[in-house]
């Protein structure tokens, strides 16, 4: 196991106020630390060694001042694959990409920057952030630093892995069913997909643009709030950004749980649901009563349809998003092709890999004429039921809890024929994305075998400032 | 048409708005400049770009939609429209689909059929309905054989233009009520000025569906459509093409796939561009990256008390007002800076008919002949109309006037300060008149001779002289009177 001492932003702060440390120094650190558990975990495709020692070192005379100023002044970070970075690679884990340089920095990481963080490298992912293992993607799977035998899970995977692994305090995901949460669930972390539209979607890759987000991970709920504070907030870019004023995330995060209503989903408890993992949330909610909150039963009547919905929706978007990859002005082009259709056919058969496939596929059918009203339309009447069960359980609840993931961690290679049951396990989370809430994951126990097992804390719709304080009394346990 | 048949003709008319910059990002919509030059991450579909609407670009296809009787939806859906082509950069098209921008609308227009030499026979009114016009991108454009006979390039300057897509009910019954209701769209887009509908450079595109039926048949023929015709004109022989041909398939016993033809101007024909079997499957759905486009019923309003006087309606005021021919009408009212111009001169003249005439017969010669439009003429309308007063009031004389005209067109002076300068004022004093010809009379006695002899035509010598003399400023009425009088 590599899972080194958890890196904290207010601990580097710290130091940097103290004069203990430098930018140059941590950022060096940070180099070694992905230079000797890299080669085995796979978290990052591309690590921007010269840019990142240069940026840091120009903030070393002022960094004591800086950090009043930026709340990322100084702080090593790496952002998931498929956010565009101006002149860095952006590959989103594919063939199609191998070789693409962006023109452009998404919003999220423009800010970021803004705020003095210093990225570092670009993070591992199933291909398109299509998978939940990132064993999807073209560059090889990423191992879970708990046990290398085991997947980070995914989509988000390197992103987990890079804090779980010590080389940076935090990083950025994106998540589209689940993935930030699951492999914050099965690397211990905590990780946060904020409420559709409270994060500009711009210079992200899309996967399925009325599902996706970004979002945080890191070692405490206090990171990933300040991380939030930074990337939350109106994008002119991006007509789907929120124009809702961005919350305080930082205040109040240390308050006891007193009031605080939990609600607890039935169906999320029912069948299905791994031993192991109701054990850890059941302990969880029993930690959070200890503190003073008080449980209630919500129902979600439609959570049996979620999977179903989701994966049409999603591969609805997804087939219709990744139509620009063909071959003519940008990435992977299949050469012999004598025709534009052998172009198209052949460039899309070579550059993208078969879960990716399998899902333009599904999405094009669903999609089709014919078929859409049965599958496509009847899936969005159903998905805002879904919102509708939300705001029903919302009126009787601040917070709702169910599992993160249904089971532990499995092994590499464990699910990579059964895609089916991969799917199923992306239950607790899709639902979230289907209904727009944001949500976070809370470490709250390990399986036998030693790996981390998560809950999820679902809030309401920005209201991310009050999910962050009941995650924070949470996680002071 | 044959004896015993109905052609039955829908139209979906591709209008570009003339924004100045694109629907979904802030690049410049400005032609004519270096391939690729107007592009930006989200025009040429780059992964993580996204689009935001331009609100103009809204603005111009609401008043477009008013101008053409439709009702405005408060609330229309971008819907993605989905296919693979290399001057399509994300392989879908934002347009709109089951809730479009605007619907349901009813335009009254006139219309003829044309004889053989294009002359219109009878101008009726009639009513053609508009099933909806929504919002949506132009594509770029794939450019072939420049250099490289094996390769294609792509230019998308052009994708990301706003276009505004009128659908017409299938209510047109011959090609030349489809050539004036295009005719008629075109003038009035121009009207409001939402688009500058020039259809050689592409930014008014039409296509027809074209379908034929034994006369009193309900139910409709296979339609077959003419896609990417660059003329009113050859819009008009497509349909006419199509109609006959139709025809004679049938009636030798064939039967009409349903397909999508091109039209070639070469050959004076259509062919077949492809058959129903490839047809796409455009999987239309909401886009997700754009929220629904809502508008104000203020906003509506706000529009609709903006817009102008109307083409349709101008012209008909204006047969009946100043008692216009169709014709003159409706060329005067094909512009409305033109219209603008004609009731400028009848306000400052008080003459709509010698207004009509100037400007019909001198002015645009005059313009065609310069190159130039109207609003750069530099005869503004309140001096034409003065020039015409000038004639009307027997100041100058009709002769004097076309110099007049011409010096005027040339300089931009004023008709006073011309006529002041040259001093060009008609002389109608009778007694000046008299002198000058009692002084021709007494200088030329053999043509006086042969004038009382018989030889009348002389008369016009006689005049030639005295307006030579005068420097053509005789008032030419008065000299006839007086000389028929004194050559007795």
């Amino acid at each position: 196991m590599i899972v080194r001492e958890r890196l904290t932003i207010d601990q580097i702060h710290s130091m940097y106020a103290s004069g203990e440390t430098t930018p140059s120094e941590v950022c060096r650190q940070t180099l070694e630390r992905i230079d000797a558990g890299n080669g085995r975990l796979n978290a990052l495709l591309c690590v921007t060694r010269e840019s990142a020692l240069a940026r840091a070192a120009a903030m070393d005379a002022g960094i004591g001042e800086a950090i009043t100023r930026k709340p990322l002044a100084g702080i090593p970070v790496v952002v998931k694959d498929n956010l565009c970075t101006a002149g860095i690679p952006t590959t989103c884990g594919s063939r199609m990409l191998e070789h693409y340089l962006p023109p452009y920095t998404a919003t999220a990481v423009r800010r970021l920057l803004d705020a003095g963080a210093v990225l570092v490298g670009k993070a591992n992912l199933d291909e398109y952030a299509m998978g939940g293992s990132t064993e999807n993607s073209a560059f090889g799977p990423a191992r879970n630093p708990w046990n290398e035998d085991y997947v980070p899970g995914g989509s988000s995977g390197g992103s987990a892995v890079a804090v779980a692994a010590g080389f940076v305090p935090v990083s950025l995901g994106s998540d589209t069913g689940g993935s930030i949460r699951q492999p914050a669930s099965f690397c211990g972390l905590v990780g946060l997909k904020p409420t559709y539209g409270r994060v500009s979607r711009y210079g992200l890759v899309a996967f399925a643009s009325s599902l996706d987000q970004i979002g945080p991970f890191s070692w405490n709920v206090r990171d990933s709030a300040r991380v939030l504070g930074v990337i939350a907030g109106h994008d002119p870019h991006d007509s789907t950004s929120a124009a809702e004023p961005v919350g305080d995330y930082l205040s109040g995060l240390d308050g006891d749980l007193r009031g605080v209503r939990i609600g607890i989903p039935a169906e999320c408890f029912a069948e299905g649901l791994d031993d192991e993992v109701r054990a850890a949330v059941e302990s969880g909610i029993a930690r959070l009563t200890a503190r003073g909150a008080e449980i209630v039963e919500v129902s979600l009547p439609h959570m049996k349809y979620v999977i179903a919905v989701y994966y049409i929706i999603a591969t609805a978007e997804a087939s219709s998003n990744l139509a620009r990859f063909d071959g003519v002005r940008y990435g992977f082009r299949a050469d012999q092709a004598r025709t534009l259709s052998e172009l198209y056919r052949r460039t899309r058969d070579l550059g993208f890999g078969d879960e990716v496939k399998r899902r333009i596929m599904l999405g094009t059918f669903v999609l089709s004429s014919g078929y859409y009203d049965a599958y496509y339309e009847k899936a969005q009447r159903v998905r805002s039921m879904l919102v509708d069960d939300f705001a029903a359980a919302f009126a009787k609840c601040d917070a709702i809890i169910t599992p993160t993931a249904p089971t532990p961690p499995f092994r590499i290679g464990e699910k990579s024929d059964h895609p089916l049951a991969l799917y199923l396990g992306d239950i607790y989370t899709v639902t979230i994305n289907l209904a727009g809430l944001p949500a976070i994951n809370l470490p709250c126990g390990m399986s036998a075998s030693g790996l981390p097992i998560g809950m999820q804390l679902i809030g309401n719709h920005f209201d991310e400032a009050r999910l962050l304080r009941i995650a924070s009394a949470a996680e002071q346990l | 048409m044959r004896e015993g048949w109905e052609a039955v003709i829908g139209l979906e008319v591709h209008a570009q708005l003339n924004t100045s910059s694109k629907i979904f990002c802030g690049c410049s919509t400005v032609f004519g400049r270096e391939a690729n030059e107007n592009t930006c991450p989200v025009c040429l579909g780059l992964p993580g770009a996204l689009p935001v609407l331009n609100r103009q670009a809204v603005e111009r296809a609401g008043k477009a939609a008013l101008a053409l009787n439709l009702r405005i939806n408060r609330e229309s859906i971008f819907a993605r429209k989905n296919y693979f082509y290399p001057d399509l950069p994300k392989g879908y098209q934002i347009s709109q689909y089951d809730r479009p921008f605007s619907e349901s609308g009813t335009v009254e227009i006139l219309t003829s059929e044309r004889d053989e030499a294009g002359r219109p026979t009878e101008w009726v009114l009639k009513c053609f309905g508009i099933t909806r016009a929504h919002i949506e991108e132009d594509a770029g454009k794939s450019v072939h054989d420049i250099g490289h006979p094996e390769k294609s390039h792509v230019d998308l300057n052009r994708a990301g233009t706003p276009l505004l897509e009128i659908v017409s009910e299938p209510d047109f019954r011959s090609s030349w009520e489809a050539y004036d209701y295009v005719n008629f769209l075109r003038r009035t887009l121009q009207y409001v000025d939402v688009c500058d509908g020039n259809m050689e450079e592409g930014n008014l595109r039409c296509d027809a569906n074209v379908s034929v039926r034994r006369r009193g048949a309900e139910r409709l023929g296979t339609r077959v459509e003419i896609k990417n015709v660059n003329s009113l004109r050859f819009l008009q022989k497509a349909i006419d093409y199509e109609i006959d041909r139709q025809i004679i398939e049938i009636e030798s016993g064939g039967r009409i796939v349903q397909e999508t033809r091109l039209w070639s101007d070469r050959e004076n024909r259509t062919y077949t561009m492809r058959t129903k079997e490839d047809a796409h499957d455009y999987r239309y759905f909401p886009d997700p990256d754009l929220p629904p486009l809502e508008v104000s019923d203020e906003w509506v309003e706000r529009l609709s008390s903006g817009l102008p006087e109307l083409p349709e309606a101008r012209r008909q005021r204006l047969m009946k007002q100043f008692d216009l021919s169709v014709e003159d009408a409706s060329t005067l009212t094909s512009q409305r800076e033109l219209a603008d111009y004609y009731e400028g001169v009848v306000t400052a003249s008080g003459n709509p008919r010698a207004a009509a005439n100037w400007i019909l017969s001198e002015l645009l010669r005059e313009l065609r002949l310069a190159a130039i439009g109207i609003t750069r003429c530099r005869i503004s309308a309140a001096d034409l109309g003065a020039m015409i007063r000038l004639i009307d009031n027997g100041t100058i004389s009709g002769k004097t006037a076309k110099d007049l005209f011409v010096e005027m067109f040339a300089t931009g002076a004023t008709p006073d300060e011309i006529v002041e300068r040259k001093g060009l004022v008609q002389i109608t004093d009778t007694g000046e008149i008299e002198r000058v010809i009692d002084e021709t009379i007494a200088a030329n006695p053999k043509q006086v001779e042969g004038y009382r002899s018989g030889k009348t035509s002389l008369i016009g010598f006689f005049v030639g002289q005295v307006m030579k003399v005068t420097g053509g400023k005789a008032n030419p009425q008065a000299v006839n009177e007086i000389l028929k009088k004194k050559l007795g």
